[in-house]
C-alpha cells in the first residue's frame, strides 16, 4: 500500500519537475576496482591507471587472451635471420585524437619513455642497442643480442602498457605525469568532465579504426561498442552490487568476494571469468636483508606454517572461486611447473619454529606489516599472524592502513627503526604466469621489490627464459626457475582466486574474453 | 555590531594560520608516503626515490612549508599531487554536493525535530512525550550506516523507488536532484533530529515553567500561540546552537553517508585523500572546514542578537 502511494506520489510529481531529456547515447557505467587519479600509465604502475590508459592510447603488439602477442598498430614486421634486428611498419589510419597522423617518432620516443620506467620494458631496452626511424610509418629496433620477448613485452597486457602516446608528450620526464591524455585509442578521454574520486569519462574515439581480427584481450578488433563510458567510483562494495542490482551501473570489474553469492541470484546479473589465467596469486614476503631472513633455513621454515586452505577460505569461502597452488608461475598458466613444490607440503608450526631456532632465531620480535583496510590482505596477514602465534613466534603485528604498508615496506631500514620482516601482498595471475613478466620472482637484490632476495641463478635463468628460442626450452627453465626461486624462498604464496566481474546481462553484450587489464571496449548495449 | 563582526573576522586569521600549521606537520610526521603509492604496486625502491625527488618531497619540511605557505598567500592552494589538478578545482568540484547533503539534511532534521520537540514539552511525561523522546533516543543511537544501508534495501533495491547511489546536480533537473538527495538526508537527518528534538524539548520545558508563560496562558491565549510565539521564540538560543554545531559537524562530517550513497561530496575526497597522502588537497581541505566553522560560528553569535535583544556584542 506505502510503495503505491508513494510511487503515485512520484508519477504525480515527475513530470513537474524532471530534468532535461537525456540524449539518446549509449553510455557503459562501470565501478572498477579502483578510481581514477593519474592519467599517465607510465608514471604509475597503478592497474587502474593501466585500464585508463588502454582505453585511450594503442599499443604496436597486443597478447591474445592466450598470451599470444598479435601485431595492433603494427600492419607488418620483420625480423632479421640473426633475430637482432626488428622492423615494424605502422598500419594506415592511425591517428591521435587532435587529428595528428601517428608516426614513427612518436612510437620511439614512447617505447623509450616506457623502457625507462616499466620493469619488463627496462628488461627489453637493456637489449636493444637503437631504434631508428626508416620513414614516417616504418622504424627498426636493433639488439645486441636475440631476446625472446620482444613482442611479448610490446604486447603486454599488465602494468605499465607500452602506450604510444604523442612525441611531445612521450619526452616528458618519465618520473613525471604527463599533462594531457591524448592517445589514438578507440576511446578519448573527456578531461574536462574528470571529477577524480568520483568519474572519469570516455567518449568513442569516431575516427578509430579497428583491426579486422575478431578481439581477444588486447589483439583484434577494438570497437568502441557504446558512446560513452564512464567510470564511476564507488568506495563502497554493498553500495556498488546493490547499484547493480538495482541497475544503475551495467558493469562491475571487482565484486568484493562476499557479495559473489548474492549477485549469482540477483535478476539480470551475471557473473564472468573473463581469460583462463585471470586470477590473483596471494602471497607472503619476507625481508632477505634483516634477521631471521636473511638467513635461507629461517626463510625456509615458514613454508611449515602455510595451510593454504585456512588462508583461501578466510579471504574467499566458497572453494569454487579459489585453488591451491603452491606454486609461484601460475597454476593454470602455461608455464605452470611442479619445480619445487615439495617445500608445501606439510603445515606443522613446531616443525617452523624448530627450524627457525636452527637457523639462529632467539625469540626476537618478527615484524608484520599488517594492512586493516584491504578485502583480501587484511584476512590473509591475520591468518598469518595467528599461525606465527601458535607456533610460538614473537610476533610484533603493526596495524596500518595499506597507503603506510605501501611505504613502510620500500624502507630497507632493521625493523626497530622503521624497517619489517614480513608483509603480505597479491599478484595478478597474468603478470605472475610469465617468467620475464612477473617482477616478484625476481632476485635483483638492491635493484629489485621490496623484500630484495638476491640470487644471482634466479636472475640468470630470468634472461635465459628471454633468450630461449623454442616453447619446451622456455618450460624447462621455467621449471628450474620456479625450483630455485621457492628454494631461495622469494615468496611463500598461500593460494589463488578468481574475482569475476559482475555485469548486467539484459543491457550489455560483447565482453572482450580477456588476460590481463579489463578491457571495455567491444562492449555494446542492448 | 559591525565592530564587532569586523573584530571577529580578523580574529580568524591566526587561527586559520595555526590550523595551517599543524595540519601541514601533522601530515609531514603521520606514515606514509604519496611518492611510494603513485609509484605502484611493482615499483622499486629506486624508482619510489625518484617520483619523491620530482614531486619534492625530499626536500626539508621547513622549505616544503615556506612554499606551501607562500602559495596560499596567493590564494593558490597547490595541485593535487595524483591528479595534477588545483586543490581549489577539486573542492569547489565536490562543494555542490556536500552543501546540497548538509542543507537538506538540516531541512529534514529542523522540520521534523522542532514540532516534536515542542509537542514532547507540551506533553511532557505523557504517553505522547516518551514516544517522542524513544524515537529520538533510537535516532540518535543508530549507527548511520546502518540506516542507510536499511533505506538502501528498502527504497532503491525491494520497492526500486529511489537510486541506491550517486548525485545528480541541481542543473540536470530539480527531480533527479531532489532524489538522489531523499535517502542519504533521511539517513543523516534522523540524528540530528534527536539531537535537535531533544534540545528543543528541554529548552522549551524551561520557558514553559516562567511566569509570563502562566500569564500568558490565563490571560486566555491560544495554545498555538502560547507555544509558537512566547515559547518557542524565547527558547530559540539553546536550539539555533545546536542547529548551527549540526552545519559545522555535518560539512566536515558527513563522510559515511556520502561513502555508503556513493555522493562525490568534501567528506569523501577528504578521507580519500588521507588514504592516499594527498598532502596538498588534505590540507586545502582542512583549512576551508576551519574557515567554515569559524564563519558558522559567526553567524550563530550575530543570530543570537536577533533572537534575544538583551544580548549585545
Amino acid at each position: 500500500m506505502f510503495k503505491r502511494i508513494f510511487a503515485g506520489a512520484l508519477a504525480l510529481a515527475v513530470p513537474f519537475v524532471a530534468g532535461p531529456a537525456l540524449a539518446q547515447e549509449k553510455v557503459l557505467k562501470a565501478v572498477m576496482h579502483a578510481d581514477v587519479r593519474v592519467i599517465d600509465p607510465i608514471w604509475t604502475t597503478q592497474t587502474i591507471a593501466n585500464i585508463h590508459g588502454a582505453l585511450i592510447y594503442d599499443t604496436l603488439f597486443g597478447n591474445n587472451a592466450d598470451q599470444k602477442p598479435q601485431p595492433q598498430m603494427v600492419g607488418k614486421y620483420e625480423v632479421s635471420p640473426d633475430r637482432l634486428t626488428y622492423t615494424f611498419t605502422l598500419r594506415d589510419g592511425l591517428k591521435f585524437h587532435d587529428g595528428s597522423p601517428v608516426t614513427t617518432k612518436d612510437v620511439i620516443a614512447s617505447l623509450k619513455r616506457w623502457g625507462a620506467k616499466d620493469g619488463v620494458g627496462q628488461r627489453l631496452m637493456g637489449f636493444v642497442t637503437k631504434m631508428e626511424p626508416v620513414d614516417d610509418k616504418t622504424f627498426t629496433m636493433v639488439l645486441r643480442a636475440p631476446y625472446g620477448m620482444v613482442l611479448e613485452s610490446l604486447g603486454k597486457t599488465s602494468s605499465s602498457i607500452p602506450a604510444i602516446m604523442r612525441e611531445k608528450d612521450a619526452l616528458t620526464d618519465p618520473q613525471q605525469q604527463v599533462k594531457e591524455a591524448v592517445g589514438s585509442g578507440p576511446y578519448m578521454f573527456a578531461k574536462d568532465q574528470w571529477v577524480p574520486g568520483s568519474k572519469a569519462v570516455y567518449l568513442k574515439n569516431k575516427d578509430y579504426q579497428p583491426r579486422t581480427e575478431p578481439p581477444s584481450s588486447f589483439a583484434g578488433a577494438k570497437v568502441p561498442g557504446v558512446d560513452r563510458i564512464e567510470l564511476v567510483w564507488i568506495s563502497d562494495p554493498q553500495t556498488a552490487m546493490s547499484a547493480l542490482i538495482n541497475g544503475e551501473i551495467d558493469f562491475y570489474e571487482a565484486p568484493t568476494n562476499d557479495f559473489l553469492p548474492l549477485l549469482e541470484k540477483a535478476r539480470g546479473v551475471k557473473l564472468m571469468k573473463t581469460g583462463k589465467i585471470d586470477s590473483t596469486q596471494g602471497f607472503i614476503r619476507l625481508n632477505h636483508l634483516q634477521p631471521p631472513f636473511d638467513n635461507v633455513k629461517a626463510r625456509q621454515a615458514m613454508y611449515y606454517l602455510i595451510n593454504q586452505e585456512d588462508f583461501l577460505r578466510a579471504i574467499v569461502g566458497d572453494p569454487k572461486y579459489y585453488k591451491v597452488c603452491p606454486a609461484l608461475l601460475t597454476c593454470g598458466g602455461p608455464y605452470e611447473s611442479a619445480g619445487g613444490r615439495e617445500w608445501m607440503k606439510e603445515y606443522n608450526p613446531k616443525k617452523a619454529l624448530q627450524l627457525l631456532k636452527e637457523a639462529g632465531y632467539k625469540g626476537e620480535p618478527i615484524t608484520v606489516l599488517s594492512a586493516t583496510d584491504h578485502a583480501t590482505i587484511t584476512p590473509a596477514t591475520q591468518v598469518l599472524i595467528q599461525a606465527m602465534r601458535e607456533a610460538g613466534i614473537n610476533v610484533d603485528a603493526q596495524s596500518m592502513d595499506w597507503g603506510s604498508v605501501v611505504s613502510r615496506r620500500a624502507k630497507k631500514d632493521p625493523p626497530a627503526q622503521g624497517g619489517w620482516n614480513i608483509f603480505v601482498t597479491t599478484s595478478g595471475g597474468v603478470g605472475s604466469a610469465n617468467p620475464v613478466l612477473h617482477t616478484w620472482i625476481g632476485a635483483a637484490c638492491d635493484k629489485g621489490l621490496f623484500g630484495w632476495p638476491c640470487d644471482a641463478k634466479i636472475e640468470e635463468l630470468r634472461n635465459a627464459f628471454g633468450m630461449a628460442q623454442t616453447e619446451e626450452e622456455r618450460k624447462k627453465i621455467a621449471n628450474d626457475l620456479q625450483a630455485r626461486a621457492m628454494e631461495q624462498v622469494v615468496y611463500i604464496p598461500f593460494g589463488q582466486w578468481d574475482t569475476p566481474l559482475a555485469y548486467r546481462a539484459d543491457r550489455i553484450d560483447g565482453i572482450v574474453p580477456n588476460t590481463g587489464l579489463a578491457v571495455l571496449w567491444g562492449i555494446t548495449k542492448k | 555590531m559591525t565592530a564587532y563582526i569586523v573584530r571577529r573576522l580578523f580574529a580568524t586569521l591566526p587561527v586559520m594560520a595555526v590550523v595551517a600549521l599543524f595540519v601541514f606537520f601533522l601530515l609531514r610526521f603521520a606514515p606514509g608516503d604519496p611518492a611510494a603509492i603513485i609509484a605502484g604496486e611493482d615499483a622499486t625502491a629506486e624508482a619510489i626515490s625518484a617520483v619523491r625527488a620530482k614531486l619534492g618531497l625530499d626536500r626539508p619540511m621547513v622549505e616544503q612549508f615556506v612554499v606551501w605557505t607562500s602559495q596560499l598567500l596567493r590564494g593558490d592552494m597547490g595541485v593535487s599531487i595524483f591528479s595534477n589538478l588545483p586543490v581549489t578545482r577539486l573542492i569547489s568540484q565536490r562543494l555542490e554536493p556536500t552543501v546540497a547533503l548538509t542543507l537538506s539534511t538540516l531541512f529534514v532534521a529542523v522540520a521534523m525535530a522542532i514540532p516534536i520537540g515542542v509537542l514532547a514539552a507540551w506533553k511532557a511525561r505523557k504517553l505522547v512525550d516518551r514516544l517522542v523522546m524513544g524515537f529520538a533516543v533510537l535516532g540518535f543511537a543508530m549507527p548511520v550506516f546502518v540506516l542507510a544501508y536499511i533505506l538502501i534495501y528498502f527504497f532503491a533495491v525491494k520497492w526500486q523507488l529511489l537510486p541506491v547511489q550517486g548525485y545528480q546536480p541541481i542543473k540536470e533537473g530539480l527531480w533527479p536532484f531532489v532524489q538522489s538527495l531523499i535517502l542519504p538526508s533521511m539517513a543523516l537527518g534522523i540524528t540530528y533530529m534527536a539531537l535537535i528534538a531533544r534540545t528543543t524539548r528541554a529548552s522549551m520545558l524551561e520557558v514553559l515553567a516562567q511566569d509570563y508563560m502562566r500569564t500568558a496562558n490565563s490571560k486566555g491565549l491560544a495554545t498555538n500561540r502560547v507555544l509558537l510565539l512566547h515559547a518557542l521564540k524565547n527558547a530559540a538560543v539553546p536550539i539555533v546552537t545546536v542547529i548551527g554545531i549540526g552545519i559545522a559537524l555535518l560539512i566536515s562530517g558527513v563522510v559515511i553517508t556520502e561513502t555508503v550513497f556513493n555522493i562525490p561530496g568534501l567528506g569523501r575526497l577528504t578521507v580519500d585523500a588521507v588514504l592516499k597522502r594527498d598532502y596538498p588537497v588534505v590540507q586545502g581541505l582542512i583549512l576551508v572546514f576551519a574557515g567554515a566553522k569559524v564563519l558558522v560560528n559567526l553567524i550563530i553569535d550575530i543570530s543570537y542578537a536577533f533572537l534575544d535583544p538583551r544580548i549585545r556584542y
